[in-house]
């Protein structure tokens, strides 16, 4: 790989970063006033919460290496954007996350047992629990965002006070259903949340071939709606960004699209090779060792004396603990019969599936007759 | 009571009603408020129900669809007009990905209650991409229900029907229908249950099956094929395409022996096909003759100089008719 410049400028090679919002410096120092918006606990929930998804991403990773689970795709390195945006949500909010945003999902309040199941290719496992508005993973790309402006259209003509959040990446600005949805939040003036991590690649495409503005959030502009480019491995400026949306929604000003830079450290998926796109070693250990979420907050929390080591090594084995719980649990759910297949196509199902299910179920009864 | 109304009025009556009745139905689609739709099927509604229930939206099938989607999950019902049926393709994915899989994907913890109306179909002398059939595509898909209704008083009551469906429903309004011709429309919300065929001509020398604007070509065949040839033809009308009423089917092939299937979407593929198999699976022994089809032609709806030669004719059907009844 050529090696040019700066591997930040390489990732988000348009990306200047002085023009985003940082709070907490690399060196895990508070360079923009916080007022008094984030109180210790809240600190302390934001670590810890980037702690369990790193643990667990970590996890699933080696999960699907064993053949426990299927096709993966890891988001450590995001930790950051999506800690601190799905944290600054309310418990009713929406969610409309992508196959990369489980790790949002889980903080909203996604059971990390379904999150496995969901990976292990269960039928169960797109399920939120009752009374949360988690919908499944976004597969085809963008296509949740117009989703996101409806049920927050619907919130607002029915007066409920709930903000409706979409997870995109870098790739899915490209797409028509973005601007589409841009469009029409802007019109409604719904209470919608656009929410981009800008990981640099859509797949093995960088951004700098995805598109020729120079950052996403100044498409804002275009639809006449708020925009903010924030450094998305800096939870205490995510949070305080995504809160200032939801605070924007919620008393009628509309949506906002957030561009939160950040990048994941591993393959787009555990079926892909990143070594082909893009030079692994430099860039992701420039990322890890200079902007990693996880590190700053620390640095700053050990300054603080809210954290040590003692306690880090504590967490993450009651971590390693509740991940295998669920992962037993996850193991040991029933699995997935063949005749549920046919089960929840229709409300009220319909005579070709009752047929084809029955036929399934004399196969798996008697074999097929040779 | 009732009064003698267009298709395009039954329609309107539906939707009035539905909003009327229950505050949760709204309407979406391209100039549907103000201007009441290209072909007026929404006339009237923006003024009574106001712009945020008849809402003129942004062109856009996508965002019209998929933001229909999230306010169906979030407790609205949404009628989504799409001006004609072949410019649905921008939105197909958030039909087909979206709408149709949502239930399946949450174990029906999340389920997409909506309507998408859409004028579809030639004989309107229409530019292009105003007149596909291309109805094979969402009975293609599972987790959708497709209705085709034929005059003012199924359309009534179907449409009704499809907006108290629990699941998708993509109906489609034959173009050339719409003001064809008018028929006592009782002024009650009736409903017509989703996935009943209906037999709309008795007979016993075979049965024509057809769907939209082509039952009135087959009606009109078997008049003149029974004043001919004294044949006296079954004549059934489909209404809902996927999933089709198969016991109506099977039971009229058992009757007739012979069946013919006319319908103005492409024959490869076309629904035609899936009826065949049907009839194969279920009827085979009761057949007399190989089943026929009259249908479109495997080319893009060519302009309106030539469509009508696109089109199945009358003279076709009874072509048609008499190949088979003469097998």
């Amino acid at each position: 790989m050529e090696k040019t410049g700066n591997p930040i400028m390489k990732a988000h090679s348009n990306g200047d970063e002085p023009d985003m919002y940082h709070v907490l410096n690399p060196d895990g120092e508070i360079i923009e006033s916080i007022d008094g918006k984030i109180d210790k606990s809240l600190m302390l929930k934001m670590y810890e919460s980037m702690l369990l998804l790193r643990t667990f991403d970590r996890k699933s990773v080696n999960l699907q290496r064993q053949g426990r689970m299927g096709t993966y795709a890891p988001f450590e390195g995001q930790e950051a954007a999506q800690v601190g945006s799905a944290l600054a949500l309310s418990a009713g909010d929406w969610m409309f996350p992508t196959y990369r945003d489980h790790g949002a999902a889980i903080i909203h309040g996604q059971e990390l047992y379904r999150v496995f199941l969901y990976w292990m290719a269960h039928l169960d496992g797109s399920v939120c629990p009752e009374g949360k508005r988690i919908l499944p993973p976004s597969v085809p790309i963008a296509t949740q965002m117009v989703h996101a402006v409806g049920t927050a259209w619907a919130s607002k003509l029915k007066g409920e006070e709930n903000v409706s959040i979409a997870y995109f990446g870098d790739g899915a600005t490209s797409e028509g259903d973005f601007h589409e949805a841009l469009n029409f939040a802007g019109v409604y003036k719904t209470p919608t949340i656009f929410f981009c991590q800008n990981n640099g690649y859509a797949i093995s495409v960088p951004f700098e071939k995805q598109s020729s503005s120079k950052t996403i959030s100044q498409r804002a502009a275009a639809y006449d709606i708020h925009g903010v480019r924030v450094d998305g491995n800096d939870i205490f400026a995510v949070w305080l960004t995504v809160r200032e949306a939801v605070e924007r929604a919620l008393s009628g000003q509309g949506p906002t699209l957030i561009e939160a830079i950040t990048f994941r450290y591993g393959a787009h998926t555990t079926a892909d090779n990143p070594n082909i796109y893009r030079n692994q070693d430099e860039v992701s250990t420039f990322w890890r060792e200079n902007r990693d979420p996880l590190t700053r907050l620390k640095k700053f929390l050990h300054r603080e004396g809210h954290w040590n080591e003692e306690q880090e090594d504590k967490t993450i084995k009651q971590f390693n603990e509740l991940i295998d719980t669920h992962l037993q649990k996850a193991e040991a759910y029933p699995k997935s019969s063949p005749v549920e297949m046919f089960d929840h196509v229709y409300a009220g199902g319909s005579w070709h599936l009752k047929e084809q299910q029955q036929e399934l179920k004399q196969i798996l009864k008697k074999g097929v007759k040779k | 009571m009732g009064k003698s109304v267009t298709m395009l009025q039954a329609i309107t009556e539906a939707m009035d009603q539905k909003l009327d009745h229950d505050e949760r139905v709204m309407i979406l689609g391209e100039d549907i408020g103000v201007n009441g739709g290209v072909f007026r099927s929404t006339e009237g509604l923006y003024e009574k129900y106001g712009r945020d229930r008849v809402v003129d939206t942004p062109l856009a099938e996508a965002g019209i669809i998929g933001s229909a989607i999230g306010l169906s999950l979030n407790g609205m019902v949404p009628i989504v007009e799409i001006q004609f049926l072949a410019f649905i393709y921008p939105g197909f994915e958030q039909l087909v990905s979206h709408a149709a899989r949502m239930r399946y994907r949450t174990r029906g913890q999340f389920g997409v209650p909506l309507v998408i109306r859409t004028p579809y179909g030639a004989g309107i002398r229409g530019p292009e991409l105003h007149s596909e059939s291309v109805e094979t595509f969402f009975a293609h898909t599972p987790g959708l229900k497709v209705v085709a209704p034929s005059n003012p008083y199924d359309a009534k009551g179907l449409l009704i029907s499809a907006i108290e469906d629990p699941d998708p429903v993509i109906f489609l309004e034959p173009t050339k229908l719409y003001r064809a011709f008018k028929e006592e429309v009782p002024d009650e919300m009736y409903r017509i249950p989703i996935g009943q065929a209906k037999v709309v001509q008795e007979g016993s020398d075979l049965t024509i099956f057809a769907w939209g604007a082509m039952l009135r070509e087959a009606l009109n065949a078997a008049k003149k094929i029974e004043k001919e040839k004294g044949w006296k033809c079954e004549v059934v009308d489909l209404r809902t395409l996927y999933p089709l009423d198969r016991d109506t089917i099977v039971q009229s092939i058992k009757k007739t022996g012979r069946a013919l299937i006319v319908h103005e979407a492409h024959k490869t593929a076309g629904l035609g096909a899936e009826i065949i198999s049907i009839i194969n699976d279920e009827a085979l022994i009761y057949l007399k003759a190989p089943i026929k089809r009259v249908t479109g032609f495997d080319v893009p709806v060519p302009p309106f100089s030539i469509e009508d030669h696109y089109l199945p004719t009358v003279e076709r059907v009874k072509q048609g008719i008499v190949e088979t009844i003469s097998f």
